[in-house]
Formats: structure tokens, C-alpha cells, sequence
């Protein structure tokens, strides 16, 4: 080949690397090297370590606590109790929720595994010898476990320090377990839709207490410089500008003189979002000693400690007419929120978006109460890879759909059709008040069934339940689905906000002269591969090869304030700002390109890597000599430079949705079940890396299978927590691990800049149900309506003869 | 505490050291050594993301004492990589399969992947999940991690890689 022969636009493109290539990832090279850099990878002089002294019970008046043993062996220098923070009035913290939870335990344990004193030593291991030698006396209380108890007149007062309070951050409280009720939707309209229905059916469907339970625990360094005043602070942090405002509020240090840095992270999945104790006693150790101070906390602490999920138990109710249309949807939530409501939800939002509920479906009519109560476990409530309680939601509306099938004697799928949101119908507004951006669900699904050969399917199915019938196998057979309306993005000011502030989100783009790109963004990524894929949307929409474009998050002294990423927040949100960024750029790029080839600056228009004269595009000036020129020849009544910022304010959330399969056989006599096929179609609109969408996707469906089919935090009637270690703890390895099939549509959101909608969490969103489903289907024909998750072996095998199968 | 005089290999350089009697060698590694690629995430066995190579064998090295590494020849995934740079075929394979995703996995992974590859160099996708069972990642799901591994035993056998189809 000729070295003068120009590149052919597609070469020029390609050599971008831009959106909806499969570009390798910049992450992997540290990574695969070991030269990651996580929070416990810092190692910094004079350094000590801080560990926990925790509740051994769920519910007990500590009487006393004596701390003298540890404090009395070398290499102990300190130890921390509520009664040294309560003048600091840091012996509770607020919650994103609007309670308080306790630093250290303040007279009372609320949860086994509560914070009750810090110790901080030379090194870890003299810390865990240490927190044996503080001698807690406690005076045991009765516990309260169960959630349906926890508003009955005799129950157990948990939280004294509210117990005058009759009005909480969400309302009047009806109990002294109460945390809030929060209703939405047309409850007269809902109940008299139900009075005039044909068919109704109701179910309690239980969503279990379960766990992010990422593979590297929170952890965090503090650093405080008393000379200077100022606080560096790395961490485990999702959010890490809301980490940096809290701990600016709490310790009361400027915020400009907190510097919060979260480095690379060890898997997020909700759990990294909130403020635990383990922060604020390494910066106040940090504040009192001098000294960094580092808090890991370990796989234990952890699962029993440090933030939930789940643990919702809703009363769910459909209504429809006997051809199948849904007329009314009723849920009633009772949430179990622990000792504290620590949930991480926008401030205005107690149950999250739960009422996301009534799904993809075009249903006239809902109403929504959902009850939060305390109990003695663990605060949290996050949301577990999933926007916040949307899991919840489309569990509900999932198995309710199929319940709903079953009393119809209609197929799930043709209900499904029958009832889904038609194409012409968005942006459609849902009856408990979400506007959905775009949606084609009828292509989704018809392409999901003819993927899977769906009517085959179920033929088969029909075989081996006569088969089963006639006792020639004791194996059966369930065909899982779900299709789910995911609510993404949060999201515009107007209705989320955290602790205040808006949950808009940033980018800031900065070209050097030479065309090398910084671009830093309000978000942080837990493996999500920000680095690459903000790249991509850059290289696309300024020209600039993505391998020139160095993305960084993490650090609040470089990085605009922006509110993190969790909710599969950061493309719909980060990922709009730094397009609106780029464009900011290339207006001015445009006028710069017009200057150097005097026109006018209508008259030049972009052409992949650079601008050129309309109609004449052999005069072109590559993106290269643009930035260049931006430095050195402005066009005249111009700033030199080229850099731009966007805080982009969402003016909607974002809907991805999709339609999943689940193919599964059951042996009855053992409840071992074998996952044959997962097929999962998602519609995230416009796609930037295909590589990274399917990765999320198997990651999600990984973790939904685990969610569906045996993972779950549980505690005995003493409110002894069982399973908090990975022995018992189900995390699949690569064997139990289902294939994941593949497959997408695309339907761009029309209000985001790119049409982009975030994919991470669809997969567990859509996931969990589908897994659930499968196994409800398997059992359907023997006249189960219901069965709750975990399914795991032995619940299986115990639904099996409850049915007598 | 009285302290335990070591020697020990690791990726090819004699280390000679005191150490606490109970000093796990995941600490020794990451704390005295600076070799942090090696994670922690479980301190029960289960996640493997402290897998180092102990003389031949995949060892989890939260699970054992530095003093019992005395004369041990280490290898861990700082080690991988050639000498001159270069990376390993599982270290490029798991880049171009997408077999990581936060990294926090991904050196006990590749490390026993390693391992894997010298006892069976061309295991079956069966073979592969059998012998990374011990390995947890919460993220990727697996199937890029098959992949991954396949991608470099077809490397090191000098035979083009072929996706298995789906």
C-alpha cells in the first residue's frame, strides 16, 4: 500500500476507538499486572490500625465497658467509646435516610456485630488482640427478629433516643418501631377498580435479606494534618464528593480543606454508597492521635454489619378482566430496615422507586403504601445493584404477573403481550406517577420467545409433566420470564436530591495542546471500566483518538462535584455531562477550525476527526491542528485554551428494560436444579461498548442467580446473625454458574444527549424474578401460586413435599 | 513476640526476614514486601483472591503462615509478566476476553489460571471452571474468565483461538 494513500473514513473512525466499538480496556493493564491501587494497598509513615469491639448481642443494655486490659498492652494507643464522641457530638451520624445511627453504641446494642469501641494499634494484629481485651458488660433485652411483630402493642422499644419523636423524616410514626408510611397513587380509585374486577389475586412475596458483599470489604485511610487543617481522607467510596461534604459537616473542617480520594475499587454494588462508623472513627482517631489511621474491616463485619439489602415483604395484588387486561395493581410493603434507617435512597424517596411497580405493563390504576419498621439487625438497605428498591419492584410485579397467569389459565407470555405498554404510547406516564422516556417492549419480547423456541418450550414441558404424572421421571421442568422496565439515571433536581443536594452529575474536559485529553467526572468506578467507555463517548464526539483521552475519577481536589455511581447512574447521567462537555468544546473547535480556514463558521461542519468546508471537504483542518491553533492562534476576541465543564441536571430518568428466559430442571427427590439455558435480551438504548454491556450483563445475571437462588443474610430468633462468612454466605463459583446468552434491541432515550440509558443493574433487576419464576413455574402445575426465594437445594427439596410431588 | 527467621524465593529474588510466628504470608507479601496485587477478601479460604504460586502449587495465602514459607519458591502475579515486560498470555487473554472487571479478583485468578495451564494445557471449559472453582469474582460471571483462559492455552500452544459458539 501507498503510505500517501489517505485513510478511508471508516479507518479514520475506527482509529477513534469511539462509541459502540469494543474497545479493550484501559484498566486491564494495571490490573492484570497487580499494580491495581486499592485502599488497603496504602501504606503511609506512622500509620495505625483501627478495629472493632461489636455487639455480641442483638438487643442488650451495655452497663459497662472496660477498656483499661487494652489500653494497658503495647502497641495499643488508643480506644474510642461513645462517650468520647458525644462531646464531639459524633457519637451518632445522620443517614442519607433522615435517622441517625449510632457511631458507637450508646448505652444500648441495637444489632449483633454493632459498633461499640474503637481501638486503634500499631498494627492490625495487635488491634484484633486488643478489641479481646475490652471487657463490655451487657444486660441482655429481648429481641425483636420478625418485622410482622414489630408493631404489635407488646413489642420491644429498640430506639430510646427517638421514642418522643412522633414525627419522622417521611411523617407521623404510628408505633415506636415505626420508621415511616409512605403512599402513593389512587387508593380509591385502586380498591374500587378491585370491588368490580373479574379476577383478583394476592400474594405475599417475600424478597429476602441479602447482601452486596463486593469481593474487597469498605475500608478507608484517614490522614489528618493539624498544621495545615486539612484532612485527606482515601476510601471504598462510590460517592466520594457526598463523602467529602459529610465528613466536611461532621468534623467540621472546610470543605475545601477535606481532601476525599476513593482509588481503584474493589466491586461497589451498593454497599460502598453510605457513610459507616469504621469512616468516622479512623478520622477521628486520625484527628485525636495525629497520625493516619487506617479501618478495614473484615468478611464478618462485612455481611453482618455494613449495610443490607432488601428484606421486603410485599403484599401484592393484581385485578383484571377475565380476557386477560389488567384493570388495578395494590401493594402493601413492609420493610424491614434494621436498627437504623440507613437506607441509601434520594432524600425525598423512603421506599426508593418502588413505585416503579406496576413494570411494563399498562395498568390504569395503582396504589402503593409501604410500612418501614426497625428491628434488631443490621441497618442498610441499599440497593444491591439495582436502582433503588426498582429489584423489589419488579419482583413484585414479575411473580404477580405470573400469578395472575396461572389463575387465568393464560399463558404468562401472551399476558404479558396483552398488557405491555404499546411503542406509540411513550413517553407514557404510569399510574403511579413516572413518566417512561421510550420503550418498544411487543419487539423485545417476540424477539425473546422466537430466540428460545418458546412454543417448543412449553411443549416439552406439557410432556414430562404427563411423563411426571405417570411417574416414568421425578424430574421437572420450569420456563422462567421475566421482562423488565428498569428506572435509571437519578436523577433531576426537582424531585432527587442527597442530603440536599441535587443529583445532577459532571465532566470536565480538558485538551492539551498537543491533543492529549484529561477528562474527570463527578462519578467512580467499581469495575464498571469508566476509563474506557467516557473515552469512547469523548472520541466520538470531539474526534480525538480515545487512546489520547485519560479519564479520571475519584479525586474531589481534581474532579467536579458530581454524586457518584450507584443506580446505573453514571451513562445516563456523567455519561450526558461529558457529552455536553465535549460539545461545549467543539462549538469553540468549530469557530477555531472557520478562523483557520477563513469562513465563516456555518460554513465549516465536523467530519469524524476533524471540521471541513461544506462542500468542498478537502479543505479540512484535522482536530489536532485545531487544538493546536486553540493554544497558539485564536481566532481574535478569543480565550485561548480548550477545556469545558457540564453539570448536567437529567431532565428525566431513563427506562432500560428487557425480556429474559430461564429454562431449569428440578429433581424433586434432591431439589438439585440445573440451569439448561439464560437467555437475557436488554435494551440500554444506545450502546458505547458492546464488550463492557455483556460483561455487565453476565455479572448481573451471576449475581441475580445467586440473589434468586440462595444468597441471604439470616438470623435466628435471638437475632443471632447466621451465615456471615462465605462458608455459608452463597457466592457462586465459575461451576454452579449458569451460560448467559446474550441479546439486545435498541430503543435510544430520546432526552439524553447520547440516547444512552445504563445497563449495569438490568441483569440483577431482571434476573432475580426470572430465576424465581422458573422455579414457580416448575412447581405451577402441582397447584403451587408461590414459593419464596431463596430457592436454594433445601428449600426446594421442602417445597417439593409441602406439594407432594 | 520472639520472631522466625525466613528465606524464601519470590518471583526469582531471595528474600531473607523476621517475622511474627502467626504472620500470615498474605501479610508478608502485601505489608513487608510491597507486593500488594495479591488481595484479601474473605480471610476464611473461600475467595482466592490471595492466590500465590508455593512451589508448584495454588496456595491461598491468607491461609498459611509466613514462617511456613521458609525455603519456598513464590511466585505471585507481579511475577507473571516476563522479565522484560512482556505480558503473559493470560494476562493479555484475560484484556482481550474481558475476563476482569474491578480487578480485585484478577491476579488470584490469573495466578491460578497459571497453575492451571502447567497441570492441563488445554482443559476442556468444564476443566477450566472445575479447576477456578476455588476463585470468587462478583463480577464478570465466569463465562469471560472461560474465555480468557481458553484465549491463552490456544496462545501457548501456538494454535489460533477459536470462540467456542454460545
Amino acid at each position: 500500500m501507498n503510505d500517501m494513500t489517505p485513510p478511508t473514513p471508516e479507518e479514520r473512525e475506527a482509529r477513534l476507538q469511539g462509541m459502540g466499538c469494543k474497545r479493550k480496556r484501559v484498566e486491564d493493564v494495571r490490573f492484570t499486572q497487580g499494580r491495581g491501587q486499592y485502599v488497603d494497598d496504602l501504606k503511609l509513615p506512622g500509620m495505625l490500625f483501627g478495629d472493632f469491639v461489636r455487639s455480641t448481642y442483638a438487643h442488650a443494655r451495655i452497663r459497662k465497658i472496660d477498656a483499661s486490659k487494652a489500653l494497658a498492652m503495647p502497641g495499643v494507643k488508643a480506644v474510642l467509646t461513645a462517650a468520647d464522641l458525644k462531646p464531639l457530638n459524633l457519637h451518632y451520624m445522620p443517614t442519607l435516610a433522615g435517622d441517625v445511627q449510632a457511631v458507637l453504641a450508646d448505652e444500648k446494642v441495637l444489632f449483633q456485630g454493632q459498633e461499640i469501641a474503637f481501638v486503634i494499634a500499631e498494627d492490625r494484629y495487635v488491634a484484633a488482640d486488643a478489641i479481646e481485651l475490652v471487657e463490655v458488660e451487657y444486660e441482655e433485652l429481648a429481641p425483636l427478629v420478625d418485622p410482622f411483630q414489630a408493631m404489635a402493642d407488646d413489642a420491644p422499644l429498640l430506639r430510646e433516643d427517638i421514642k418522643d419523636k412522633l414525627v419522622g423524616a417521611h411523617g407521623p410514626r404510628k408505633h415506636h418501631n415505626h420508621i415511616f408510611e409512605w403512599k402513593i397513587g389512587d387508593e380509591a380509585g385502586t380498591n374500587a377498580a378491585f370491588e368490580t374486577a373479574d379476577v383478583t389475586i394476592k400474594e405475599m412475596l417475600s424478597y429476602h435479606r441479602t447482601h452486596p458483599s463486593p469481593l474487597e470489604t469498605c475500608q478507608c485511610v484517614a490522614s489528618m494534618d493539624k498544621i495545615r487543617g486539612e484532612l485527606t481522607l482515601w476510601g471504598t467510596f462510590q460517592a466520594p464528593h457526598v463523602i467529602r461534604t459529610v465528613a466536611s459537616m461532621l468534623a467540621g473542617i472546610p470543605e475545601h480543606k477535606v481532601h476525599v480520594i476513593a482509588p481503584d475499587i474493589g466491586g461497589g454494588f451498593g454497599n460502598k454508597v453510605g457513610a459507616y462508623p469504621g469512616y468516622i472513627c479512623a478520622v477521628v482517631a486520625s484527628i485525636v492521635l495525629g497520625v493516619p489511621v487506617k479501618w478495614v474491616e473484615d468478611r464478618m463485619e462485612n455481611l453482618s454489619a455494613t449495610s443490607f439489602a432488601r428484606d421486603y415483604h410485599m403484599t401484592t395484588e393484581l385485578a383484571a378482566t377475565k380476557d386477560g387486561t389488567i384493570t388495578a395493581m395494590r401493594v402493601h410493603v413492609l420493610a424491614d430496615h434494621g436498627a437504623f434507617d440507613a437506607c441509601a435512597d434520594p432524600s425525598k424517596w423512603p421506599a426508593g422507586f418502588m413505585n416503579i411497580c406496576t413494570g411494563s405493563y399498562d395498568i390504569p390504576v395503582a396504589h402503593l403504601a409501604v410500612d418501614g419498621v426497625y428491628t434488631n439487625k443490621a441497618p442498610g438497605g441499599v440497593a444491591y445493584r439495582c436502582s433503588f428498591r426498582v429489584t423489589e419492584a419488579v419482583y413484585a410485579i414479575e411473580r404477580a404477573i405470573e400469578i395472575l397467569a396461572q389463575k387465568l389459565g393464560m399463558d404468562s407470555a401472551e399476558l404479558r403481550m396483552k398488557n405491555f405498554i404499546k411503542a406509540e404510547q411513550f413517553p407514557y406516564n404510569s399510574a403511579l406517577g413516572w413518566e417512561y422516556d421510550s420503550g418498544d417492549y411487543h419487539t423485545a419480547m417476540r424477539k425473546a420467545l422466537d430466540a428460545v423456541g418458546y412454543d417448543s418450550l412449553r411443549a416439552e414441558q406439557r410432556e414430562k409433566r404427563a411423563a411426571f404424572a405417570r411417574g416414568e421421571t421425578r424430574e421437572i421442568m420450569g420456563v422462567g420470564l421475566s421482562f423488565f422496565t428498569e428506572i435509571v439515571g437519578a436523577g433531576p433536581t426537582r424531585n432527587c436530591d442527597i442530603l440536599g443536594i441535587g443529583m445532577f452529575d459532571s465532566a470536565e474536559i480538558r485538551i492539551h495542546p498537543t491533543g492529549g485529553v484529561i477528562a474527570r467526572m463527578g462519578t467512580k468506578s467499581q469495575g464498571q471500566g469508566h476509563e474506557t467507555t467516557y473515552a469512547q463517548i469523548i472520541a466520538t464526539e470531539l474526534g480525538i483518538p480515545a487512546d489520547d483521552i485519560m479519564i479520571e475519577e475519584g479525586n474531589t481536589d481534581t474532579a467536579p462535584y458530581g454524586l457518584g455511581t450507584y443506580g446505573s447512574r453514571s451513562t445516563p447521567v456523567a455519561g450526558a455531562a461529558t457529552a455536553v462537555a465535549a460539545r461545549k468544546i467543539k462549538a469553540k473547535a468549530q469557530m477555531i477550525a472557520a478562523h483557520m480556514l477563513e469562513v465563516h463558521h456555518d460554513d465549516v461542519e465536523f467530519d469524524i476527526d476533524g471540521f471541513r468546508l461544506k462542500g468542498s471537504p478537502e479543505s479540512r483542518k484535522s482536530m489536532k491542528e485545531i487544538v493546536w491553533a486553540a493554544y497558539n492562534q485564536p481566532p481574535p476576541n478569543m480565550e485561548p485554551g480548550l477545556e469545558a465543564v457540564s453539570y448536567y441536571d437529567p431532565p428525566n430518568m431513563t427506562y432500560p428494560f428487557g425480556a429474559y428466559v430461564c429454562v431449569m430442571d428440578i429433581d424433586v427427590d434432591t431439589g438439585v436444579y440445573k440451569v439448561r439455558r439464560f437467555y437475557a435480551l436488554d435494551d440500554c438504548g444506545t450502546r458505547i461498548n458492546p464488550m463492557i454491556i455483556e460483561g455487565q450483563v453476565h455479572g448481573g445475571l451471576t449475581e441475580a442467580f445467586a440473589v434468586a437462588m440462595g444468597q441471604e443474610i439470616r438470623y435466628d430468633e435471638q437475632g443471632n446473625v447466621m451465615g456471615a462468612s462465605f462458608m455459608d454466605f452463597f457466592l457462586p463459583t465459575a461451576v454452579e454458574t449458569p451460560v448467559w446468552e446474550t441479546d439486545h434491541t435498541v430503543t435510544p432515550s430520546p432526552h439524553h444527549p447520547i440516547g444512552a440509558k445504563g445497563v449495569g443493574e438490568s441483569p440483577h433487576v431482571g434476573g432475580v424474578p426470572c430465576f424465581s419464576n422458573a422455579v414457580n413455574d416448575a412447581f405451577a402445575f402441582l397447584g403451587s401460586t408461590h414459593i419464596q426465594m431463596p430457592h436454594d437445594h433445601w428449600r426446594i427439596w421442602k417445597a417439593a413435599r409441602a406439594l407432594g410431588a | 513476640m520472639s520472631k522466625v527467621h525466613i528465606e524464601l524465593t519470590v518471583n526469582g529474588k531471595t528474600h531473607e526476614a523476621l517475622v511474627e510466628p502467626r504472620t500470615l504470608l498474605i501479610h508478608y507479601l502485601r505489608e513487608d514486601l510491597g507486593l500488594t496485587g495479591a488481595h484479601i477478601g474473605c480471610e476464611t479460604g473461600h475467595c482466592g483472591a490471595c492466590t500465590v504460586d508455593i512451589d508448584g502449587m495454588s496456595v491461598k495465602s491468607c491461609t498459611m503462615f509466613a514462617a511456613q514459607a521458609n525455603g519456598a519458591d513464590i511466585l505471585t502475579i507481579e511475577g507473571v509478566a516476563a522479565p522484560d515486560g512482556t505480558l503473559h498470555a493470560l494476562q493479555e487473554g484475560f484484556r482481550e476476553m474481558h475476563g476482569l472487571q474491578c480487578g480485585y479478583c484478577t491476579p488470584g485468578m490469573i495466578v491460578r489460571a497459571h497453575r492451571l495451564l502447567q497441570e492441563n494445557p488445554r482443559p476442556t471449559e468444564a476443566e477450566i471452571r472445575a479447576g477456578i472453582s476455588g476463585n470468587l469474582c462478583r463480577c464478570t460471571g465466569y463465562q469471560n474468565i472461560v474465555k480468557s483462559i481458553q484465549y491463552a492455552a490456544a496462545k501457548l500452544a501456538g494454535e489460533p483461538f477459536k470462540e467456542a459458539a454460545e
